[in-house]
C-alpha cells in the first residue's frame, strides 16, 4: 500500500502536467469549436440552401466518424499530404475543434429554432437585417437555452481528449501508460489518471453551472422554480 | 385631433393567396396623417395578413404600397429603412425575453438607428413615460404584466419615431382587466396626431377613437366609414349581422361607452 501511495505521489508532478496538455487542447477545440459552430448554426437556420446543404453535409462528416479515424486521416493523412508540420497537441485541437463545431453547431441550432418566430418578426419589423436579428435577437437567448448542452459537450471533449494518445500527445493517458509500463504499477497510476479526469469534469461542469445561473434571465430559460 | 391631406400610406389593391386560398383579393385604402383607421372584421378575413403585407413582412402576389410617396413594395434592399417607418404592434408582444423594458425599447435606436448609447437610454425613458412604465424599466418581459408587456412594445414601436402605426390585434392576448391600460395609450397616441391602422375587436373603442372604420370580410373591404355611420347605419347586411354578433359578444356596455 505505502508502495503503491509513493508511486502515485512520485508520478503526480508528471501526470498533472500532462493534464495541463489536456486543459489546453479541450479548451483550444471546445474554443474552435464554437468559433465555428455558431456561424455555422446561424447559416443553417437563417441562410439559403446551399449554405446549409454545405454545413449539413459537414455536421455529417464530422459526427459520421470514430474520433480515432479523424485523428489518423488528418494527422498522417491530410496534415502530411499538405506537408503542413504540425505538433501534434496543434493537430489535436483541430481536429477535436473541427468535430465539436459539428456538434455544437446543433446545439446552438436546436436552441435557435426553439425560440419562438415572434422575436424574428419583431427584430425585422424594428428595421433589424435578417443578420442582425439574428446576432443581438436570437443569438443572446439561444446561447443561454445552449448553456446545459454545451457543458454535455465539455464533458465529452474531455474524455475523448484521452484518444490523442494514439498521436503521441503527452496529455494524461499517454503519460499514465509511460509510467505505468516503467514502474509495473498500472493500478495505482490508471487510478489516479481516472481521478484527475472525475476531478476535470466535475470542475467543468460545476463553472458551467455556475455561468448558467449568472447569466440567466428572471422567469426565462430553461430552469424554473416552484413547477411541481 | 390634427389632421392635415397629407396620405402617409396608400395600399393599393394587393392580392396574397397561401397555396390555393386567397387570403387578400384587392385592398385598397389609405390613411391620411394623424388619422386613425380602424379594421374589424371576423377571422380569417385576411385583416392581419393585409398589416404584414404593409411592411413586406409577408410580400404580396400582387399590389403596391406607398409610404409618403415612396414605394414600399418592389425595394428589396431599402425595406429595413421602410421598416423603421412603419412601426408594429403585435398581438403576442413579442417582446425580447432576454432585455429588460428600458434595453427593449433603445435596441432598435443603438443597432438599427445607430444611436448613441446615452442619447438613446434618454429616449428609451422617454417612451416608457409616454406609456406610464418609468418604474418598471429594468423589469424583464416575464417580470410584467400582459398589459405592461403591450406598453413597453408600443414603447418600442415610438421609439423609432415611425410615420405609422401598425396595431394587430393589441388587446386580444390580454386579459380583460388589463385591456383599458392598453387601449389608453393607443387613444392618448390618437390624439397627439399619431397615424394609425388598428385591427381589433373592441368595438367601443372603435367608436370612440377611430376616423374611419374598415369591415373586411373574405379578404375584401366591404363597408367602410365613419364609425357613426358603420355602427348605426351600415350599408352591408353582413356588416349588420358582424356588429351585433360582436356587439352580443363583448356586451352592450362596452359598445356604448
Amino acid at each position: 500500500m505505502a508502495e503503491n501511495l509513493l508511486s502515485i505521489y512520485e508520478a503526480l508532478p508528471y501526470l498533472l502536467r500532462g493534464s495541463l496538455v489536456t486543459i489546453g487542447l479541450v479548451g483550444g477545440a471546445l474554443a474552435l469549436g464554437l468559433t465555428l459552430g455558431i456561424p455555422m448554426a446561424i447559416g443553417q437556420v437563417y441562410g439559403n440552401k446551399y449554405s446549409a446543404g454545405l454545413i449539413s453535409f459537414y455536421v455529417w462528416f464530422f459526427r459520421g466518424l470514430p474520433v480515432l479515424v479523424l485523428l489518423f486521416l488528418f494527422y498522417f493523412g491530410l496534415f502530411t499530404v499538405l506537408s503542413l508540420d504540425l505538433s501534434a497537441f496543434t493537430a489535436g485541437i483541430l481536429v477535436l475543434g473541427l468535430r465539436s463545431a459539428a456538434y455544437q453547431s446543433q446545439i446552438f441550432r436546436g436552441a435557435m429554432q426553439s425560440i419562438g418566430e415572434g422575436q424574428m418578426l419583431a427584430a425585422r419589423s424594428l428595421g433589424m437585417s435578417k443578420a442582425k436579428a439574428a446576432w443581438h435577437i436570437i443569438l443572446p437567448q439561444a446561447l443561454r437555452i445552449s448553456l446545459p448542452g454545451w457543458s454535455n459537450e465539455y464533458s465529452i471533449i474531455l474524455k475523448d481528449s484521452a484518444v490523442t494518445y494514439a498521436i503521441g500527445l503527452t496529455e494524461i493517458m499517454t503519460r499514465g501508460k509511460f509510467i505505468a509500463t516503467r514502474t509495473f504499477k498500472p493500478m495505482p497510476i490508471f487510478l489516479t489518471c481516472a481521478l484527475i479526469f472525475l476531478i476535470l469534469t466535475y470542475g467543468g461542469v460545476k463553472l458551467l453551472n455556475l455561468l448558467e445561473k449568472k447569466v440567466r434571465i428572471p422567469g426565462y430559460g430553461t430552469e424554473r422554480e416552484g413547477i411541481y | 385631433m390634427q389632421k392635415d391631406n397629407t396620405i402617409v400610406l396608400r395600399v393599393e389593391d394587393i392580392y396574397k393567396n397561401y397555396g390555393n386560398v386567397e387570403v387578400l383579393k384587392g385592398v385598397s385604402f389609405e390613411i391620411k396623417k394623424g388619422e386613425t383607421k380602424v379594421i374589424i372584421g371576423p377571422s380569417g378575413s385576411g385583416k392581419s395578413t393585409l398589416l404584414r403585407c404593409i411592411n413586406q413582412l409577408t410580400i404580396p402576389d400582387k399590389g403596391r404600397i406607398w409610404l409618403e410617396n415612396q414605394e414600399v413594395t418592389h425595394t428589396k434592399k431599402n425595406i429595413n429603412q421602410f421598416r423603421q417607418k412603419i412601426g408594429m404592434v403585435f398581438q403576442d408582444f413579442n417582446l425580447f425575453d432576454h432585455l429588460n423594458a428600458l434595453r427593449n425599447v433603445e435596441i432598435g435606436l443603438i443597432k438599427v438607428r445607430g444611436m448613441g448609447k446615452d442619447e438613446a437610454r434618454q429616449k428609451a425613458i422617454e417612451e416608457l413615460k409616454q406609456v406610464g412604465l418609468e418604474e418598471q424599466a429594468n423589469l424583464y418581459p416575464a417580470q410584467l404584466s400582459g398589459g405592461q408587456k403591450q406598453r413597453v412594445s408600443i414603447a418600442r414601436t415610438l421609439a423609432m419615431d415611425p410615420s405609422v402605426i401598425l396595431f394587430d390585434e393589441p388587446t386580444s392576448a390580454l386579459d380583460p382587466e388589463l385591456i383599458g391600460e392598453v387601449l389608453e395609450v393607443i387613444k392618448k397616441l390618437a390624439l397627439n396626431g399619431m397615424t394609425m391602422a388598428v385591427v381589433t375587436h373592441e368595438m367601443g373603442f372603435a367608436r370612440s377613437v377611430a376616423n374611419e372604420v374598415i369591415f373586411m370580410e373574405d379578404g375584401k373591404i366591404i363597408d367602410q366609414g365613419s364609425p357613426r355611420k358603420l355602427f348605426t347605419n351600415p350599408e352591408h347586411a353582413r356588416t349588420r349581422k358582424f356588429l351585433s354578433k360582436i356587439t352580443e359578444l363583448y356586451g352592450r356596455s362596452a359598445e356604448k361607452k
